[in-house]
């Protein structure tokens, strides 16, 4: 029953927390509480809420939440108070309103008491303004999602009925069709599926593109007709609401007392949409708010700028200015009273008639005074501010150089207060896979037993790909799309045109922000969006000629000499056979039609070939099991064990395919073990021979059919989870090879010279991390022997291969040498141009040796205790003797302009670390290919198993710097291991000094920790970029995180501040926005604080001659004013779109990003110039005056008047003076801002007799228009005041330009000039970076003269604080050993928890994912639980270059 | 690109209203590439402005110290006895006239002014300035307003004007006599036009009645008024009440604590058409208003004017120093420029 109360209780902290890591934290920890003390509590129970159940119904699911959604903060009624309570949690806001309360105290009033509260008001409201428009669109979205449709059984009317979302509640029934997105969480419970499957995609849920499957509960999967709510009696315990999408746990248990055990296989999310299945009923479990995505909401983050950071520091000197200068007008006045002995005129006493006593009117004088000079406090700071950061951050949304045609997508900036952090960065922490490639495996070449074929022609076409400039390829997606799209639109019923709007909700759902991009592409673009891994670029693949022609001989071979061909049938084209059958077969790709997208292809092979083909050839295939789908409503076990003549084999294997789907889901970690079984080799060869005679039998037959059917072949999408696994399987189409269908127990490939095949899927030994490979097991159609074909990296499948042959000749011995040995030497090869290798090999067992190995499987796989560990075992043990086929190389190619922009940014002064978790040399190779590595560096490798080791290896290396360093020129590379934990932070410190560094194999958790480190303990700014789910901690670690809209989903995005479609957007979003907005933030900043200063001690100054009694001279309203109206404008726009540099040449000279990044716009230094500056101005604007008045008859608004206007001249003509390019927005409001005011002090003079108490400027302003002194006091004053401001600015433009300024002079050469002058600035770059760099810091980093470009930008970072930091290209490579998460997990309670933070992100992917970066997650999970082992194997590719 | 060939085929509009392309419009001020004004600071502009805004000081800042130069003028300190006598406060009813004279050595042509001056009198201290009613003066009844606590005496009853500012109101009277070959003649002097013009005759008011005394009934005169408001001018009913302009100036809170306020005009007639000729004169002075108070002291000025204002010359000085500096920058820039000219790597040529 307390329930509602932590509900409620937790929605409120989540609702209250406004500070942005706070918000994720916090709710994360309260989500935390609030899901365990659930959990400890009660279950939830959920009934239908149909016939005999009512009542109890009603008393359990009452205080359930039903599906409406609020994501609003605020209601009509609350919006007021609440709104205010928030705002009033900034300090500078309560500071505000503290001198309006402060204004009412009689005794120290300075102004009329309402005049006090119109900053605020004005303050208030624009903020509150902001709020409740952000709320109200929210609020639409809800509304649009609570009133979707769908179907809900009804009781009254026995059927499902449209029904709102918002009416869903817990124990309804729900029917979906393809294509609908589910409303609440619901679970299965039928599916028009015959295997009881149903297909969702989770796209808007975590981003994966790839499709899910999910069971019907079992027992409910067996009934053949759709499930009748009437008769559903059963009830349902489940796990109370928690967050946690990859768990799920409960139970159905039936009216008989029967229990059903649920688990996340059973469960349909909120907002993630039915494919591939015609229909769908499931029963809600939980709704609105309690759906696992909505938990998982953790709302937008904000974080604080380091810019910011500093203003607030600065704003706290002004506040101890304010103090001084109050307390300096407090003991003036105590000063001045005390000379008085007896009542002067002017000084009214209090009621009693008696003078307060000088001390305590000294006192209240403090007060009076700090209410008269607040506005050094600048209020309007802080709006102006944010004001600024929308329009610069509307720019860069704006900036057309990062709209990506192709995915027709640009630049989205989700956190709105960063952007000038773009403008600091300092390291630079990046993915590889999908953020500096293209995450577009392309298949480059392949080798074959030994005999490589280079595929010149698809390298052709990949090359004509770059120069088409992608233009082709779009606007040939584009038309696909749009047609697309057009049938869709006319072919689909009504639902399907609701579907975009359903579409552009779904981030809503799913609890994230609405996302540019990705909804679009994915509703309309089935082809190009929807299916992943499969653009042209990907799926076309040229065949190699010198390849087809063996292909070639394979058909004629068969179909001319048809009996004896088996003889001449070379050794060489069974390879290749086997070759890409494997690569056809072994993966776990899903194969579909387009037109009708996510429908799941089911090839009858018997339905395709002609009749007479299938007489003949079918004593061949007798044995094998077809499965007549079409025909055959039964299900696999019945038919399979009666067309098998093994049919204990058959049980087995799917009695293993129900079981091993918890293994597939990330679970399995598996320890390995040196596995060298004795057993013989099998004796393969005869039987391929055999193969291919049969098949060659069988060819003439099926070409016809083969041909006939390849029409709709050339359409079949291929779902891949990986993209290697998608390019293989393109490869083999393109040797027609065709992968036809997948089920769970079997596989039809088409392979031109054989016909169509389809294997028997005996088992899937699906990848991991730990073995390196994947394996399937099938009972070849042909020769029905039990054939394993295994892919998996070079390190570990060249191991496994049998060595000697027993049954083998010696010449088949030699040979199988040989080409292992060419194989290898391809695959160095291979590695060498970056290309990502796998080999192919294959094992034919015989059924004995089969059975045998079943026999142990089943047992790891019915084992309870260690089954994971037996598991792993028997795949080893599985995976021995194999024969070597072949080995691939695929290309991941970089994305367009890496290596340029990571030069750029290299020259720009950012240290770039490469965090990846692939293997080093694939990593280093990328590395070398996108410039991060060059070819004359020198290269440390830092691995250890310890820490201690690990220190001992930082130090040898470190001396290896100093070596180099000394040798000057010698360039230094560093791979090192970095040790994470807390304690040793020797790599950190010596990661500083290196220019690059590469982190293999690191895992997430340790991205972040990685990110963390070097965050903290140097003390820099970094950025994270990345683009999947293994990114996500890292960029939420990072100062700035970037996502990239790749190929692997929105997890990346939505945990991003910014989000760009390509990586090479990355230099101009940190070369040109990054220092525009951090120039112009911090420029505006300055001038604020400038402009406040000054103003407010006109007023100080007058001080002095009113015997401090808080006097102004100026009218209250047109102080006040001052700064709200007339000159609060400009700065804005100075702040929007000042330019100091032009983008180009900002592209073209990144050495200019050293100077935003080293925070030279402001120093300390810079803050006190412009303070002083400020007092001088103050001074000549008020002295010119008082001088000119002195002893005159003028009175005291007449005296302020030309005070105030000489303030207003001289505040907006500084702005000029600062301005560095001035548009005619600029003129516009500058001119603007003078006239207004003109006007309203005209206006105001002449129509305020009293409406203004205290104060009265009537006529003044007027007949100062009317007097020449007036003006000419105003000139001199601005020109004097100006004066110093300009020789400043002059003698820095003329004599000591800064590089800024000398870039800026680039932009008014022509061209030809220009590309000169760059030129030599290159040269010219080296003095002058170090003499920025030591006006900045001060300290003479002494470095030496005649040094590279690169070095002396390296002597311009902070870095240098020992005397070792000379060595400027000295850089990093680190590889991340599993030891280090093992050594950290043990030491930080605070990382462990990050541990479960992270897992539960990864869970999903980990789920079915064969991506090397995921495996990275399963084995920091693994080690956890058992590291010793896995260090060992960590030890398996560590080695030094 | 894509919008382009979609608008091409048939089935275009749909096609471009079911997908806008997120291509953002290429506009100048969305891609920032508004033409702008660069100034560039360039050795050229520099040193033009510098002359140029040397050469404009100078010459403005000459014209000024000419005319400054034009205006005659001349203080005089006012009697010693009476302000003894004004030290002590019970001595407030005890009249005292003193007379000072002086000799005016050249002419003062033009219209000459009469001030009074006050040193150290801090008329600008907050709570003195804010010490008035507005409306009071514009002769509404007075509801709310910062005079306290020279509203209302003991009794109740209101006092017209209010406020601290109208109860210090100076109250000497001055006047002039010029000795004329031993006869003394008194210069004719102007009370009225010298206010602002807004002032007498928009924002001070005489509250409405048919006679002065009724409308000023039921109020009470400041506590250091010797009369009641209604009397300040006898002989001008244009210039009694709140509309006296002796009042209205007083009113005009002064910027600084030493200051000058306007009393009298002198009338050009007869012998001082063209202004105060040279010779003898003296002030005939009814010492009222205590300085020794607030260690203040009182003079009396005679002054022309020119347009530049008054007497002052800093306005001039300060042109001519800053015309000076800033063309003596620029001969400096120069040296520097010319120096460095060989040197000088940079882009500029």
């Amino acid at each position: 029953m307390a329930d509602p109360i932590r509900w409620a209780r937790y929605r409120w902290q989540r609702l209250i927390s406004t500070e942005g890591r706070e918000v994720s934290s916090s709710s994360n920890s309260s989500s935390k509480r609030y899901q365990s003390s659930k959990t400890a509590s009660k279950h939830r129970i959920v009934i239908p809420c149909l016939g005999h159940f009512k009542e109890e119904y009603e008393k359990v699911s009452k205080l359930y939440m039903n599906n409406k959604i609020r994501t609003t903060k605020y209601t009509l009624l609350n919006f007021i108070p609440r709104n205010l309570f928030e705002q009033f949690h900034r300090v500078a806001n309560l500071y505000f309103l503290f001198l309006v309360v402060l204004n009412w105290v009689p005794l120290v009033e300075a102004f009329q008491k309402e005049i006090t509260m119109l900053p605020l008001v004005v303050v208030l409201t624009i903020i509150a303004v902001k709020d409740g428009l952000e709320d109200y669109s929210k609020y639409k979205l809800d509304k649009q999602i609570n009133n979707l449709l769908t179907k809900v059984y009804s009781r009254k009317e026995k059927k499902y009925i449209d029904e709102c979302w918002k009416n869903v509640s817990v124990g309804d029934f729900i029917r979906l069709s393809r294509n609908e997105i589910i409303p609440a969480d619901m679970v299965l419970l039928y599916s028009s599926d015959l295997d009881g499957i149903c297909y969702i995609e989770t796209a808007s849920l975590d981003g994966e593109t790839n499709l899910k499957q999910r069971q019907v509960v079992r027992g409910y999967s067996e009934q053949v007709s759709e499930i009748d709510p009437e008769k559903f009696s059963s009830r349902i315990e489940c796990e109370s609401p928690n967050n946690d999408l990859s768990r799920f746990r409960g139970f159905v248990e039936h009216s008989n007392k029967d229990r059903v055990g649920l688990s996340k296989e059973n469960l349909l999310l909120r907002g993630c949409t039915v494919r591939n299945t015609e229909a769908v009923v499931g029963i809600v479990v939980y709704a609105g708010h309690e759906t696992k995505a909505m938990l998982n909401n953790s709302g937008p983050h904000y974080k604080r700028s380091k810019l910011e950071r500093k203003v607030n520091s600065d704003i706290l000197w002004c506040v101890l200015l304010l103090i001084l200068m109050c307390l300096t007008g407090a003991v003036g006045h105590g000063i001045w009273l005390s000379r008085y002995s007896e009542i002067p005129f002017f000084n009214i006493p209090g009621p009693d008639g008696k003078l307060i006593p000088p001390a305590l009117a000294g006192f209240n004088m403090f007060w009076t005074m700090i209410i008269l000079l607040q506005v050094l406090i600048p209020i309007s700071l802080y709006v102006s501010i944010e004001i600024v950061k929308l329009g610069q951050i509307y720019l860069i949304q704006n900036d057309i150089d990062f709209y990506h045609e192709k995915t027709d997508s640009t630049i989205q900036c989700r956190s709105l207060n960063i952007a000038e952090d773009l403008g600091q960065i300092q390291y630079i922490f990046s993915d590889k896979t999908g953020t500096l490639t293209e995450n577009k495996m392309v298949f480059r070449r392949c080798s074959i037993a030994g005999q490589e074929y280079c595929h010149e022609e698809n390298a052709k076409r990949l090359e004509s790909y770059q120069e088409m400039d992608s233009e082709d390829e779009d606007s040939a997606d584009a038309q696909y799309a749009s047609l697309n799209h057009m049938s869709k639109r006319r072919g689909h019923n009504c639902r399907a045109v609701n579907e975009s709007l359903k579409k552009k909700s779904l981030d809503q759902l799913s609890g994230s922000y609405p996302v540019a991009g990705r909804e679009n592409s994915a509703s309309d673009v089935p082809h190009a969006g929807h299916v992943a891994f499969s653009s042209r670029i990907e799926t076309d693949v040229v065949p190699d000629t010198q390849l087809l022609e063996k292909f070639s001989q394979i058909s004629s071979h068969s179909y001319q000499q048809s009996e004896d061909a088996v003889s001449k049938l070379s050794l060489e084209t069974t390879y290749i056979i086997d070759f890409f059958l494997a690569l056809a077969i072994c993966n776990t790709v899903v194969v579909s039609v387009p037109n009708q997208p996510r429908q799941k292809m089911r090839h009858s092979s018997l339905g395709r070939m002609p009749i007479k083909s299938l007489e003949e050839i079918r004593q061949m295939f007798q044995r094998l099991s077809v499965r007549r789908l079409s025909s055959s409503p039964l299900p696999s076990i019945k038919e399979s064990s009666s067309e098998s003549p093994n049919s204990f084999v058959s049980k087995l294997s799917i009695f293993k395919m129900k079981l091993a789907s918890p293994a597939l889901d990330g679970a399995a970690q598996r320890a390995a073990e040196p596995h060298n079984p004795d057993s013989p080799e099998n004796p393969q060869l005869s039987e391929e021979l055999d193969m291919v005679n049969v098949a060659a039998g069988s060819e003439h037959h099926s070409a016809g059919s083969s041909v006939k059917g390849s029409s709709p072949l050339s359409k079949l999408c291929y779902e891949a989870e990986s993209p290697d696994e998608a390019a293989l399987v393109h490869a083999a189409r393109a040797y027609k090879c065709v992968l036809q269908s997948r089920t769970p127990d079997q596989v039809t490939v088409d392979f031109t010279g054989l016909g169509s095949l389809t294997f028997q899927l005996l088992h899937i030994l699906p990848f991991d991390s730990v073995r390196k490979r994947m394996s399937v097991v099938v009972r070849h159609p042909v020769s029905n022997k039990v054939v394993v074909y295994t892919k998996g990296a070079d390190s570990v499948m060249m191991d496994l291969l049998g060595t000697a042959s027993e049954v083998g000749t010696k010449n088949s011995e030699m040979e199988q040498k040989k080409i292992k040995e060419r194989t290898q030497k391809h695959l160095d090869d291979y590695a060498r141009r970056g290309l990502r290798t796998l080999c192919i090999a294959k094992k034919v067992m015989s059924n004995e040796e089969y059975t045998e190995w079943l026999n142990h499987h089943f047992l790891a796989e019915t084992s309870i205790d260690n089954r994971e560990e037996l598991l792993l075992e028997s795949a080893i043990r599985l995976e021995t003797k194999l024969t070597l086929l072949g080995a691939t190389g695929i290309e991941d190619r970089l994305q367009d302009g890496v290596p340029d922009t990571i030069q750029a940014l290299r020259k720009a002064g950012i240290k770039i670390w490469m965090l990846t978790g692939d293997k080093r040399e694939t990593a280093v190779n990328i590395a070398y290919a996108c410039k991060l590595l060059e070819p004359d560096d020198k290269i440390f490798t830092l691995k250890s198993q310890s820490r201690d080791v690990c220190a001992l290896v930082m130090n040898k290396i470190l001396e290896g710097i100093q070596k180099n360093t000394s040798a000057k020129k010698t360039k230094s590379q560093k791979l090192g291991n970095v040790s994470a934990s807390p304690t040793t932070q020797a790599p950190a410190f010596s990661a500083e000094k290196c220019r690059a560094v590469v982190c293999c194999q690191a895992t997430p958790l340790q991205k972040s920790v990685l990110v963390r480190l070097v965050r903290n303990k140097l003390k820099a700014m970094t950025l994270a970029i990345g683009d999947g789910a293994n990114d996500v901690s890292m960029i939420q670690v990072a100062d700035t995180g970037v996502g990239i809209l790749g190929q692997e989903g929105m997890q990346a995005v939505m945990a991003s501040d910014f989000a760009i479609s390509q990586f090479r957007h990355l230099r101009k979003l940190l070369l040109v926005h990054g220092h525009w907005c951090y120039t112009r933030l911090t420029n505006m900043v300055l001038y604020f604080f400038y402009k406040n200063v000054a103003y407010v001690n006109l007023l100080f100054w007058y001080q002095f001659f009113c015997g401090f009694s808080g006097t102004s001279m100026t009218d209250y309203w047109i102080l006040i004013l001052f700064n709200l109206l007339f000159t609060s404008v400009p700065p804005i726009v100075y702040g929007v779109l000042d330019k100091d540099v032009s983008a180009e040449i900002l592209m073209q000279i990144p050495q200019l990003y050293v100077m935003s990044q080293k925070s030279v716009a402001y120093l300390p230094s810079t803050f006190w110039i412009t303070l002083l500056d400020a007092f001088y101005q103050s001074l000549v604007c008020f002295f010119v005056p008082y001088f000119t008045y002195y002893g005159s008859d003028i009175d005291i608004f007449s005296f302020g008047n030309p005070i105030n206007t000489a303030a207003l001249f001289i505040i907006l003509l500084h702005l000029l003076i600062e301005c560095k390019s001035v548009t005619w927005i600029h003129a516009v409001v500058i001119v603007g801002s003078i006239l207004f005011y003109f006007v309203f002090t005209l206006a105001f003079g002449a129509t305020c007799k009293t409406h203004n108490p205290p104060s009265n400027p009537y006529w003044i302003m007027e007949r100062h228009m009317t007097d020449p002194v007036f003006y000419l006091v105003c000139l001199l004053t601005t020109c004097v005041a100006l004066l110093p401001r300009y020789l400043l600015r002059v003698l820095q433009g003329t004599l000591f330009p800064s590089p800024v300024m000398r870039a800026k002079h680039l932009d008014k050469l022509i061209p030809e000039e220009q590309r000169e002058a760059i030129k030599r600035w290159k040269d010219d770059c080296v003095v002058n970076c170090r003499m920025e760099f030591q006006v900045t810091s001060g300290s003479s980093s002494s470095a030496t003269g005649a040094v590279s470009e690169e070095e002396s930008i390296a002597s311009v970072l902070p870095t240098s604080k020992t005397p070792l930091q000379f060595c400027s290209r000295g850089g990093l490579v680190e590889e991340v050993s599993l030891s280090d998460i093992q050594d950290e997990s043990g030491n930080t309670n605070s990382l462990s928890s990050e541990r479960t933070v992270f897992l539960n992100l990864s869970k999903e992917t980990n789920s079915d994912s064969y991506g090397s970066s995921n495996c990275c997650a399963k084995v920091s999970q693994r080690t956890s639980e058992e590291g010793k082992s896995a260090i060992s194997l960590a030890g398996l590719n560590t080695e030094q270059v | 690109m894509l919008v382009s060939w979609s608008a091409s085929e048939g089935f275009a509009p749909q096609e471009a209203e079911a997908r806008p392309s997120r291509c953002p419009d290429n506009s100048a001020f969305k891609q920032q590439r508004l033409p702008a004004w660069k100034p560039q600071l360039t050795i050229a502009t520099v040193l033009s402005t510098f002359f140029l805004t040397g050469a404009f000081c100078l010459s403005v800042g000459i014209c000024l110290i000419l005319s400054a130069n034009s205006v005659r003028e001349i203080q005089v300190y006012k009697c010693s006895d009476c302000s003894k006598l004004r030290e002590n406060s019970y001595n407030w009813n005890i009249e005292c006239l003193c007379s000072v004279d002086f000799k005016l050595k050249e002419d003062m042509l033009g219209d000459v002014f009469m001030y009074y001056g006050l040193q150290n009198f801090y008329q600008n201290h907050r709570r003195y300035v804010i010490s008035r009613s507005d409306a009071q003066l514009l002769g509404r009844d007075v509801n709310r307003s910062y005079c306290a606590p020279f509203t209302t005496y003991n009794n109740g009853t209101p006092m017209a004007p209010c406020g601290a500012i109208a109860n210090s109101m100076f109250n000497d009277t001055i006047d002039l006599f010029y000795n004329f070959n031993s006869s003394v003649i008194q210069v004719p002097l102007l009370k009225t036009g010298n206010s602002w013009w807004t002032d007498k005759n928009v924002k001070f008011r005489n509250p409405q009645s048919h006679n002065l005394s009724s409308a000023f009934a039921g109020t009470a005169r400041p506590p250091y008024w010797q009369k009641p408001v209604y009397l300040l001018d006898e002989e001008d009913e244009r210039n009694n009440g709140y509309i006296n302009d002796d009042f209205i100036i007083w009113m005009r809170v002064s910027a600084f604590a030493t200051f000058r306020n306007l009393y009298r005009r002198i009338s050009r007639k007869r012998h001082f058409a063209d202004g105060l000729p040279a010779g003898n004169y003296t002030f005939h002075i009814s010492y009222n208003f205590p300085v020794t108070k607030f260690k203040g002291k009182k003079y009396v000025i005679l002054s022309t004017m020119v347009w530049s204002g008054g007497s002052n010359p800093f306005l001039g000085i300060a042109y001519v120093v800053c015309g000076a500096a800033a063309t003596l920058t620029g001969f400096i820039i120069t040296a520097i420029h010319l120096k460095l000219r060989k040197k000088k790597t940079y882009f500029q040529k």
